[in-house]
């Protein structure tokens, strides 16, 4: 599969401002060196807790934040140094679904307006023809056409996020960064919008960049993982080796907290509870940045910053000088 | 059953709004038994935090009506204490832990003090340095690390984290019978929540209270309900034993819930979903609630007609279903 996004060393840091005269004092660590590459058709998931910077990090792939240091390379194109208006043809193919259906919708507009806007913006929305897209677009993501007049509120939650998808696919993207598209909704509709995005991605060739903290749903959709925590990547496999033989704590712990399906599981699961909170990211711990909150730190830890690298003769790159798989191999599975 | 502790009967709960009478909460009866965890799911809508917070009192009125059914509690129906009556059973008795810790913990008394009060509400006799040595000890119980310095701060200044620690304290801090939680993880990261989770387990062992844990988080359900009440367009649909619920559901409803999660430990194959969207609460299908969605109607009309009511099933005495057509879930098994 060829590559169609490739981001090096991304930095993203936010100013901290203090004080009468707003001066800034430091800076929030949001995204600090990641490097990530998506193929053609695949979906790469993003997880981590929150303040580990991976909507920071979907919203600088896209532009809508300024990166503040490093590459964006889409479709062989370097996108850094592009400003607004040279943004505006590759937002056609570069597209973003937020979390929120209910934020990220205008409330005075109506739908079909909403859905409209990204074609009129880019000149295609034309007499019948642009009427005719935007009932098209309602039925691929199952929507009523019949309900293009009427106002957000009107919509229940899946069905805005449904809006939200349309929305983004008028203009016929490749890459869709969707950022939590689900974590808003209730389960049983998630698993509307889920199947939806599947079915969307087989038949109109989409590659997905998926960021969520929901494991489970992750698991599902990804062909790729990348695991975030505290601006950095601290593992990136498959989606069977992140899943099945995780090698960094962080992967490990984060896994075994996942509440259990089954009343049948209670205490069938090695859960490995971390001790503690998320460091600050305006000042995070040295060298390893998990290291105030791991089980296997170290003075090396504190020392130097582990590169991401395979390791212990795994395959897939982990940021951890000692990561090894679990004894028990299966870190998800609890019997 | 032995004699519950906290008995609801026939709970009906309407809020009026602009678009008319939102019916939250319809007929809704279940008992608590000392002692046990007792899980409340349901999704956004489906009344399961308004008939917890009616009984307490915590529903604004107006909008909110309580139109019927009583909340008896130690010989005592709750729904008809008011002022004073009211508060010294809430945060005494029957404690309260919220979602949002942020909004529930006054920002402007240090953690300490706000426990410290909780105390001496509840028990105006306690010394000053008698009700600091307990908040001390409270804290340590939840695993306030450095409990002493932290008493002394702000919410603010502890992490969500902590912050649900703090409330956990205070609402054992007078050994509470009943502890209400309500989302109590919601708001948590995954490896927070697994600490929460160990907390509330913590706070049980040491008080003994009867617990109401209202999620829409299977997996928390999983992880630490007796028995389960599962609730749909503001009614109870399913009554049961936390193991017969997840293993043998006789109501449509929590049998596609079940099978509509992705899970931690399968991948690949399409997700199962409930078709449809929950219905309006203003103008609630006729018969059964869950009908336009369900794939056991299959349309018959008694599900569109008559709403079922709450009975005994193949499943066992105790394992209860509002569904026409319950037993046909036992025998798809």
């Amino acid at each position: 599969m060829s590559e169609i996004l490739r981001v090096e060393s991304l930095v993203k840091h936010f100013p901290l401002k203090a004080g009468v005269f707003r001066r800034t004092v430091g800076h929030i660590r949001a995204v600090d060196g990641v490097d990530l590459t998506i193929r053609r058709g695949e979906t790469l998931g993003v997880v981590g807790e929150s303040g580990c910077g991976k909507t920071t990090l979907g919203r600088a792939i896209v532009k809508l934040l300024e990166p503040s240091a490093g590459r964006i390379v889409f479709e062989g194109r370097d996108l850094t140094p592009l400003n607004r208006r040279q943004m505006r043809p590759v937002r056609r193919d570069l597209q973003i679904v937020f979390q929120d259906p209910y934020g990220s919708l205008n409330p005075r507009m109506t739908v079909r307006e909403i859905v409209a806007e990204p074609l009129r913006i880019h000149g295609l929305y034309r007499g019948g023809g642009g009427k005719r897209r935007v009932e098209e677009l309602f039925e691929t993501v199952g929507l009523n056409p019949e309900h293009a007049n009427r106002f957000p509120h009107e919509f229940s939650g899946g069905q805005r996020q449904r809006i939200g998808v349309a929305r983004a696919l008028a203009l016929e993207p490749n890459l869709l960064v969707l950022d939590e598209p689900v974590s808003a909704l209730d389960v049983s509709i998630q698993a509307q919008v889920v199947n939806l995005l599947d079915r969307l991605q087989t038949e109109l060739g989409l590659t997905y960049l998926f960021i969520a903290h929901d494991l489970s749903v992750v698991r599902h959709v990804s062909d790729r993982v990348a695991v975030m925590y505290l601006g950095k990547v601290v593992e990136e496999g498959t989606r069977a080796q992140i899943y099945t033989a995780p090698m960094h704590p962080y992967t490990q712990a984060l896994l075994s907290a996942v509440p259990i399906d089954s009343p049948t599981e209670r205490g069938g699961r090695a859960r490995i509870v971390l001790e503690g909170d998320v460091p600050n990211p305006a000042s995070p711990p040295s060298g390893c940045r998990f290291r105030t909150r791991c089980w296997k730190a170290q003075e090396l830890c504190a020392q130097e910053e582990p590169a991401l690298v395979p390791r212990a003769g795994g395959e897939h790159p982990v940021a951890c000088h000692f990561a090894e798989v679990l004894p028990t191999s299966d870190a998800a599975s609890r019997r | 059953m032995p004699d519950p502790i906290l008995a609801l009967r026939d709970l009906t709960v309407e809020f009026d709004t602009e678009d008319g009478v939102v019916h939250a909460v319809t007929g809704v009866s279940y008992e608590l038994q000392r002692g046990e965890v007792l899980g409340i799911v349901g999704e956004s809508g489906s009344g399961k935090s308004v008939s917890m917070l009616s009984v307490l009192g915590l529903i604004p009125v107006p909008p909110g009506r309580i139109v019927s059914g009583e909340a008896i509690f130690e010989g005592e129906d709750l729904l008809k204490l008011r002022g004073r009556r009211l508060r010294r059973i809430r945060g005494g008795p029957v404690a309260m832990i919220f979602q949002d810790p942020m909004s529930s913990l006054n920002p402007v008394l240090t953690i300490g003090d706000q426990i410290g009060e909780a105390i001496t509400t509840h028990a105006p006799e306690t010394g000053e340095s008698a009700a600091r040595t307990r908040t001390i000890a409270l804290l340590e119980l939840v695993g306030v690390p450095a409990a002493e310095r932290r008493a002394d701060q702000y919410p603010h200044e502890l992490s969500g984290g902590m912050r649900q620690r703090a409330m956990i304290a205070m609402a054992i801090a007078n050994d509470p019978s009943v502890l209400v939680a309500d989302e109590p993880t919601t708001a948590l990261d995954v490896t927070i929540q697994a600490q929460i989770l160990e907390v509330l387990k913590a706070a049980q062992r040491e008080t003994h209270a009867a617990i109401v844990l209202i999620t829409h988080d299977l997996g928390l359900i999983a992880e630490l309900a007796d028995r389960v009440v599962v609730m749909y367009a503001g009614r109870v649909v399913e009554i049961g034993d936390v193991f017969s619920i997840f293993d043998a559901p006789r109501h449509p409803y929590t049998a596609g819930l079940l099978r509509s999660r992705a899970r931690l430990e399968a991948e690949g194959a399409e997700l199962e979903p409930i078709p449809g969207q929950p219905p309006s609460l203003i103008t609630p299908p006729p018969g059964c609630p869950f009908h336009p969605r369900c794939e056991q109607s299959r349309g018959r009309e008694i599900c569109r007609t008559e709403v079922p009511e709450l009975r005994a099933t193949d499943a066992g005495a105790e394992h209860l279903s509002a569904c026409h057509f319950a037993e046909e879930l036992g025998a798809r098994e």
